[in-house]
């Protein structure tokens, strides 16, 4: 009997699921190796087919998406009794994503902002979504969204990683691969090389050794030389606090790396991390100028948490100063 | 005693939602209620983000259409810091996206939409699939099938820096050039693109025109809808997927109006439902009307249908050809059949590569002046485009450093709400009587949105979503059925 | 009657000069507040910023952080690079709805116990009239509300 897999989305964009169908012709190996019992996007077995399953008879589940209300809670739950390895698929269940985003504000602001401010709305009476509506005898229900954007391992216990936004396919084929042989590194391991970014990228060699710099530039407001380090050109590139693994895409692109295959494994806080990196590189002892130098980042928390927020120490804004 | 039916969750689309039918004690459908439970709060916490990270930052709310919210994003980035981009910049853009185009349409055709039909609407739900259409049209196909989207998706990549959340998108043009030797391979693969469009639509007419029982559904009235659309056009009124002006066509076809995408708060308006989290689009002039068809409600469809609908021709040869062909089947016009869509959308197919093929051999391409860097203080800025599933808004207001104080953003499912949820309710109530739903009669009822090849990742853009649900209700009885 | 809020400090103090100076302060009698548990550092130059984060998150209310004058550090360029990493944190922080006076820096010298009263003192004042952080209960209870 060929292994049971299963693929599920939590509060994710569905990027993750085009990253496993960027597998190509893969794919139809992937298929051939296993039996896929549960993929919302591309096959047609529902949440009771995964209820029938005895506990623990999925082999894998490949989870993505943050959770971000009751129902994805609830998901993750079911999927965690029926499989036997459960793995944390992209930034959004790692570390949170850019839903996690939303940990700068809370239910409530998010709510006002798109039922009661929002330009376009007509909404006289001030009707909000509720849980549970009454409506001619009938109830209708809606999960409960939550104050707060989760990582996966915060709801369920989870054995693996895989990072990036989304995952590359050389990532999901080395970790499908690991899997189907047992060859699996310690429980709680991102499956991805354990160094960093900058190690992997083709402009390595045009980064000195010590960088100090007397202004920092967003990426709009310059040119970027496609031939040199991008931090070495002061537009901050987060490639040396952020775990290798991607091909250093968006360099190859020509616009910085802005960390979305997370920490290594010695990184408490990636956001924390990066920061203290870029912030010493200003080139001044003098706080006037080094705060000119430092305002050309002009938002440190979505730029250094624009992944990790949910995961980071702090995990969100302070409810009370929302 | 009682019975009640789930569903849950809906698939082969993208995203979350729900459907609540509820039937009377006589097993016929009272009320049918299309929900998607997910929010994520985009605009919200695009506050306080500088606004050049919006492209990348906005990609997040979809990774099938990613490429759709980054060019709005970064057209509205153009708009906002009043910077035209260099003329080799914009061909760059829209060959990349025609290119996002083309391979999400087929996406659609061969993934998530297409196995209703080349596998059956009633067949079996293990083979309804991709894996199932493999099995009909052959693995040789099959694998050709992935080969073409595979190479599609590189040349995404090589333009975008990465086909699932780019990042070339600035304001004022894109953060690379392109080379010689990269064009070569370009003009390939849109060639091939072509070739592969044209099997595509081939393979329609075949399996889906040329089987009486389909064509039979396409046109029944369970599937039908009058209601109003809007589309993209060019300065000819041609459809058109990344630039132009918005036009919409009354329910007899006739142009009812015609608007600049920055005056899009003139025209469309929001309605919000306590039963779900999408927000309803509808025409302010005609005005919110409830859930009803006819010229008399302000609801109205976008996506390949609905753009279709509005244009006066396609700009290709070949498209403009199927075109008139899908006309002089289903028309005259407006064709107001929701599985039409299904054709519809392999016709734009065909027209995003032949397209594609025009842009790859530009010589403009390879030019390497791709940015003009901004100078003006910004303000606020609108970047509108024609996403796979319709029309796209993305609205910024920001400080004089371009930290996002505000965004507004409109999605294409959005637009289509109040039409999917009458389709929903339609397609429940004409198919399901005396309280039988078999299995294959349900997926039935999600054909009926499967068609406009809705993203609720998109629509709760700005909340959350969940599986979506198909629960029957009967007041009397609850039965778990399979 | 709810127990009376007193402030939990956490005060990261470079060995050389402010840990000194605290030193100087108690065997002085100097009295200030006893709010602040002290942290040794070999210089301001090795505090992380995942530490301070880890301390606010772990209950503290205010962090101080002592170093070297400018000019003075011991290994030449410490407390400049503090200070640059201090300046972009406390912008963090404050996204983060940590509000200025809960994370303070301060050049303090071996000599200036005084100081460190005066210093220590003042921050416990502007911290109890901000009140609790709460950011230990929001992080425990993960803030989840329905
Ligand atoms: S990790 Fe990225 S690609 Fe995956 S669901 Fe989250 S936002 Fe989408
Ligand atoms: S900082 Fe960025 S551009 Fe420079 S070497 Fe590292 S990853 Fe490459
Ligand atoms: S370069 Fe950085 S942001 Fe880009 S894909 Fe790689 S890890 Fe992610
Ligand atoms: S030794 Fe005191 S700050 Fe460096």
């Amino acid at each position: 009997m060929k292994p049971k897999v299963a693929f599920y989305w939590c509060a994710s964009c569905g990027g993750c699921e085009e990253a496993v169908i960027d597998l190509a012709e893969k794919v139809l190996d992937v298929v051939a190796a296993v039996d896929i019992v549960f993929w919302p996007v591309a096959l047609d077995f529902k949440t009771k087919d995964v209820e029938a399953m005895a506990d623990g008879s999925i082999v894998a589940t490949f989870l993505n998406g943050a959770i971000r209300n009751s129902e994805q809670e609830e998901m993750a739950h079911l999927l965690r009794r029926k499989t036997q390895v459960l793995l944390a698929f992209g930034a959004c269940a790692q570390l949170g994503g850019i839903p996690g985003l939303g940990n700068l504000w809370n239910r409530d602001t998010i709510f006002n902002e798109v039922y009661r401010d929002s330009p376009a709305l007509v909404n006289p009476d001030g009707v909000f979504p509720v849980t549970e509506h009454r409506d001619n005898g009938h109830t209708l229900r809606l999960p409960k969204f939550f104050d707060t954007v989760l990582t996966l391992d915060q709801v369920v216990d989870v054995d693996y990683y895989l990072p990036g936004c989304p995952p590359t396919p050389n990532i999901i084929e080395q970790a499908i691969g690991a899997l189907l042989s047992g060859k699996l590194p310690p429980k709680g391991s991102v499956l991805a090389p354990d160094v960093a970014l900058c190690e992997e990228c083709s402009r390595r060699d045009t980064k000195p050794e010590k960088l100090a710099l007397e202004a920092f530039h967003r990426p709009s407001e310059v040119l970027i030389d496609e031939s040199k380090c991008i931090l070495a050109q002061g537009v901050p590139c987060l490639g040396a606090a952020t775990r290798s693994g991607c091909g250093a895409q968006c360099v190859e692109g020509n616009m910085p790396c802005t960390g979305c295959f997370g920490p290594t494994s010695r990184v408490r806080d990636a956001g924390a991390k990066s920061l203290s990196a870029i912030a010493s590189m200003a080139a001044s002892n003098d706080e006037a100028e080094i705060e000119r130098i430092l305002a050309g980042i002009p938002d440190p928390a979505g730029m250094f948490y624009r992944y990790s927020l949910p995961a980071s120490r702090l995990r969100r804004k302070r409810q009370e100063a929302v | 005693m009682s019975k009640h039916i789930v569903i849950d969750p809906v698939t082969r689309l993208e995203g979350h939602g729900r459907i609540e039918i509820f039937l009377d004690d006589a097993g016929q459908v009272e009320r049918a209620v299309f929900q998607v439970p997910e929010l994520r709060g985009f605009e919200k916490f695009a506050q306080g983000r500088p606004a050049e990270d919006m492209p990348q930052i906005t990609s997040r709310i979809c990774g099938v259409c990613p490429m759709a919210h980054h060019m709005a994003a970064t057209k509205a980035l153009d708009d906002l810091y009043k910077v035209d981009p260099p003329p080799a910049a914009k061909k760059i853009r829209e060959l990349a996206y025609t290119t996002f185009m083309a391979e999400d349409h087929a996406l659609h055709f061969y993934f998530l939409g297409g196995p209703d039909f080349i596998v059956g609407p009633r067949a079996p739900a293990a083979e309804r699939n991709v894996l199932g259409v493999i099995a009909r049209v052959g693995e040789e196909t099959g694998r050709k099938v992935i080969a073409v989207r595979k190479r599609l998706r590189a040349v995404m990549a090589t333009i975008a820096g990465k086909a699932i959340h780019p990042v070339f998108g600035l304001p004022g043009g894109v953060a690379k050039r392109v080379t010689l030797e990269q064009q070569e391979e370009f003009k390939a693969a849109a060639e091939e693109a072509v070739e592969f469009a044209k099997f595509t639509l081939g393979a329609f007419e075949k399996i889906v025109l040329g089987n009486a029982e389909y064509v039979d559904l396409i046109r029944s009235e369970v599937f039908t809808h009058r209601t109003y659309y809007m589309g993209m056009v060019d300065e000819s009124n041609r459809v058109n997927f990344y630039d132009g002006q918005l036009r919409v066509a009354g329910p007899d076809g006739a142009e009812w109006a015609k608007f600049e995408t920055g005056r899009y708060l003139d025209y469309i308006g929001e309605h919000v439902e306590p039963w779900t989290h999408v927000k309803f689009c509808y025409l302010k002039a005609v005005g919110w009307n409830g859930f009803e068809e006819g010229a008399a409600s302000g609801v109205y469809s976008v996506a390949p249908l609905a753009r279709l609908n509005v244009a006066a021709g396609m700009a290709t040869p070949a498209a403009e050809a199927a075109r008139e062909q899908f006309f002089s089947t289903l028309g005259p016009g407006p064709v107001h059949h929701t599985l039409a869509n299904h054709w519809a959308r392999v016709i734009e197919l065909l027209y995003a590569a032949e397209r594609m093929r025009e842009l790859a051999a530009d010589a403009d391409i390879t030019d390497p002046h791709v940015r003009n860097l901004p100078t003006a203080t910004p303000r606020e800025g609108i970047g509108v485009v024609e996403a796979p599933r319709g029309t796209l808004f993305h609205h910024y207001q920001t400080d004089e450093k371009g930290l996002i104080q505000k965004a507004n953003l409109i999605v294409a499912t959005q637009n289509n709400g109040a039409r999917i949820s009458m389709s929903v309710e339609k397609a429940a109530k004409g198919l399901i009587t005396g309280g039988e739903v078999p299995e294959g009669l349900l997926n039935m009822v999600e054909m009926a949105f499967r068609a406009y090849d809705p993203c609720f990742g998109c629509a709760t853009h700005a909340q959350g979503a969940a599986p979506i649900t198909i629960r029957i209700h009967r007041r009397a009885h609850q039965v778990k059925a399979s | 009657m709810p127990e009376p809020f007193e402030p939990r400090i956490v005060a990261f103090f470079c060995n050389w000069c402010t840990y000194l100076a605290a030193d100087l302060a108690g065997t002085s009698r100097l009295r200030y507040a006893p709010n602040a548990r002290v942290i040794r550092v070999m210089c301001s130059g090795r505090i992380d910023p995942q530490f301070v984060l880890d301390a606010f998150a772990r209950g503290a209310d205010g962090v101080l952080i002592g170093g070297c004058h400018p000019g003075d550090c011991h290994y030449q360029e410490g407390n400049y690079k503090c200070l640059r990493r201090f300046q972009l944190l406390k912008r963090l922080a404050s996204q983060m709805g940590i509000e200025d006076d809960r994370l303070r820096l301060e050049w303090i010298s071996a000599s200036e116990g005084e100081r460190v009263r005066t210093v220590m003192n003042d921050m416990v004042e502007k911290i109890r009239a901000l009140g609790p952080l709460g950011r230990r209960k929001e992080v425990e209870e993960e803030a989840v509300v329905a």
